[in-house]
């Protein structure tokens, strides 16, 4: 029997510290993206962030916005992202999960989503608008098709976090800071802290996100948790460039991850 | 008796809470403090004499004896929310906030606002209790309402104009949610309809019942009975809530909500969100929105800033489910001659928004009973939109 995505995106975090790429697809073309995800991949990214559109992202800040509005102006849909996912893994292997809204999933029909999620090769789902209450909106599905629902702990979460952590698949994103999607130029929360008490509760990896933009950024993060989600800083390197974003994009990837792969594992990466 | 709530904050398979993890203990926070404090003698007590003594509640129950001449049918009442201190209904709401806030120990308000009146509302509110105040305002909307811009930074507020998306009162929700993401410690979240994630739909609606609670007694006193229907217009759903809740386990009584259906509801053109729209998630809640086949959110229109909203209140989504309240849309046309009809026949400039209101009561009081009795409530007055809509009838006026 195949691997659940859960499974799949666990075994991604073996091999040091995962650095998990944001993308949002569509941005600005999908051609475009097809090519980031692959040097994203060939520079080392373990796990790759994939947003579906949303005419209102509410958690995000205006850098992610902006992917959002142009993608959506090129008229990128869900069936497009869901051909385009199935063309992708052809060639691509590291797990692949969904960033998008609620309202993307429950519209296109949560059943309908989430199957065709499995038959295309998508392992999870990340859904900032979907907190610990709302989940059996969508988990029942989930579970049913193999699709992990990744769940989201915040600066704010105190009590929660072990609540959440009990019930958590493929990986925990903790969100470093309060506030939005965007780089940030430096990051207060005590999230060792947060990470103790998540270790208490399960052995779910846990990567890092928001505000996270620089190598050294990264490789603090690393030494944290088990693994970096990078959005916003990719996403500037994107608009500036456009279509010939994928080799600045491939760069970067290559630098945060290589401050992450200090001790902990293979050293013959590249 | 119809269960309206569960712990969940549902109303029927509508509400919940979907918003980020990094809100959740902030609204979890705000519902035991409004648990707390809504059974708390000292605090109604404040509240009461806020409204009595600053917002000049209760608002009067006016027959309007000339327009029921006009219509040639039912009689019709005028529920006065537009003679409230800062014009609208939306003041019920912000004192019951903004003091369970201070309660809370926040220091800054933050708000949305569309027409501007719930913005006004706030800033109000900020300053006689000493609190700071920001408001987001969709930068399409501060052109539309230029002088609520003036009157919320006159109050001290520092106003935000939002040009993400289409730069209107979604927009405006939207950008107060985030700004509420990262600043949470000291700021509570006025938000200003019966909308958004659980506690605020009830909490706005409880705030704002006082409406209805003071139709039921003021026509009991002079009708000697419950009116036949009533009537309010319909965006996120605050003072048509209001107007309909001491009356839903009244059967007897239709409540009508009058949407803004804008060009029309055959157009895109429209806010109509019962008439056109289908159920999603979003702004933290389930209920019904205008979006397209992939649930990107639709960008609505209608002349009136204070509708021109994309979705609906829960319990208004459950009233249409269970067949409870019927909604109806209003065009921008129709609501422009309501406006001007109730100001040539009874003196009372409406907000446009309420206009939507008074258009639907012109159509259906000519085909009802004189003995029958419908109350509209006007939930705001029309100062505002006297600018807009002279545009709207091509004469450019100076505000």
């Amino acid at each position: 029997m195949n691997k659940t995505g859960a499974q799949q995106i666990k075994e991604a975090f073996l091999n040091g510290k995962a650095f998990i790429p944001f993308l949002t697809c569509g941005d600005p073309d999908l051609e475009t993206t097809g090519k980031l995800v692959k040097a994203a991949v060939e520079n080392g990214a373990d796990i790759i962030e994939l947003g579906i559109p949303f005419s209102d992202p509410t958690a995000e800040g205006p850098v992610i916005q902006g992917a959002n509005l142009r993608a959506l102006q090129g008229g990128v849909t869900t069936d497009e992202i869901f051909e385009f996912v199935r063309e992708l893994r052809k060639e691509v292997t590291v797990p692949l999960v969904f960033m998008t809204y609620a309202n993307v999933v429950f519209s296109y029909g949560a059943e309908e989503f989430i199957s065709t999620c499995q038959e295309i090769g998508i392992d999870g789902m990340i859904l900032p608008d979907l907190p610990f209450e709302e989940k059996e909106e969508f988990a029942p599905i989930c579970k049913k098709y193999g699709v992990a629902l990744i769940s989201m702990i915040a600066p704010t979460s105190d009590k929660r976090i072990a609540m959440i952590a009990r019930e958590a698949e493929g990986f925990l994103y903790l969100v470093s800071s309060l506030g939005v999607t965007g780089t940030r130029s430096e990051i207060t929360t005590d999230l060792a802290s947060i990470v103790k008490v998540v270790r208490e509760n399960t052995d779910v990896p846990c990567a890092i996100g928001f505000g996270i933009s620089t190598p050294e950024q990264a490789e603090k993060m690393a030494k944290i948790a088990d693994g970096v989600i990078v959005g916003s800083a990719i996403i500037k390197r994107i608009a500036e460039y456009g279509k010939d974003s994928v080799k600045y994009v491939g760069e970067f990837v290559r630098s945060m991850k290589r401050s992450m792969k200090n001790k902990k594992s293979v050293d013959n990466f590249f | 008796m119809i269960k309206m709530t569960d712990k969940k904050g549902r109303f029927g398979v509508h509400g919940g809470q979907y918003i980020p993890e990094t809100l959740m203990n902030a609204v979890i926070e705000l519902e035991e403090a409004y648990n707390r404090y809504k059974e708390d003698a000292e605090f109604n007590r404040e509240l009461q004499e806020l409204l009595n003594e600053y917002a000049g509640r209760p608002s009067g129950l006016y027959f309007a004896k000339k327009l029921t001449r006009e219509l040639g049918g039912a009689k019709i009442y005028l529920k006065r929310e537009d003679l409230n201190h800062t014009g609208s209904h939306k003041i019920n709401n912000v004192l019951g906030q903004a003091l369970l806030a201070k309660k809370m120990g926040k220091t800054r308000l933050i708000a949305e606002t569309g027409a501007g009146q719930h913005g006004v509302a706030t800033a109000t509110a900020a300053a006689f209790l000493d609190m700071e105040c920001v408001v987001f305002m969709g930068e399409e909307d501060t052109k539309r309402q230029a002088l609520n811009v003036y009157r919320m930074k006159l109050l001290g507020a520092e106003v935000i104009p939002v040009t993400s998306g289409t730069a209107t009162l979604k927009d405006a929700v939207s950008e107060a949610m985030r700004e509420w993401t990262s600043r949470i410690e000291d700021t509570h979240y006025c938000l200003g309809s019966v909308m958004g994630p659980h506690p605020f739909p009830t909490i706005v609606r409880d705030f704002q019942a006082v409406i209805s609670r003071e139709i039921k007694e003021q026509i009991l006193q002079k009708e000697g009975r419950l009116p036949d229907v009533v009537i309010a217009c319909v965006g996120g759903g605050s003072n048509a809530i209001g107007s309909f809740y001491h009356f839903i386990e009244d059967k007897e009584v239709r409540l009508i909500g009058c949407e803004a259906a804008g060009r029309g509801i055959d157009t895109f053109e429209t806010a109509a969100t019962i008439n056109t729209g289908r159920l999603g998630i979003f702004h933290g809640m389930k209920s019904y929105f205008c979006q397209d086949k992939y649930g990107q959110i639709a960008p609505v229109y209608s002349i009136s800033a204070g509708l021109d909203y994309p979705g609906i209140g829960p319990e208004h989504a459950n009233l249409h489910d269970m067949g409870r309240a019927e909604y109806v849309p209003v065009t921008d046309e129709e609501a422009v001659e309501s406006f001007e009809f109730l100001s040539r026949t009874e003196g009372i400039i409406p907000a446009i928004e309420s206009a939507h209101a008074v258009a639907y009561a012109m159509k259906l009081a000519p085909t009802l009973d004189k003995d029958k009795i419908i109350v509209i409530t006007i939930s705001g007055r029309g100062d505002k939109d006297c600018a807009a809509i002279a545009r709207y009838r091509g004469e450019d006026i100076y505000e």
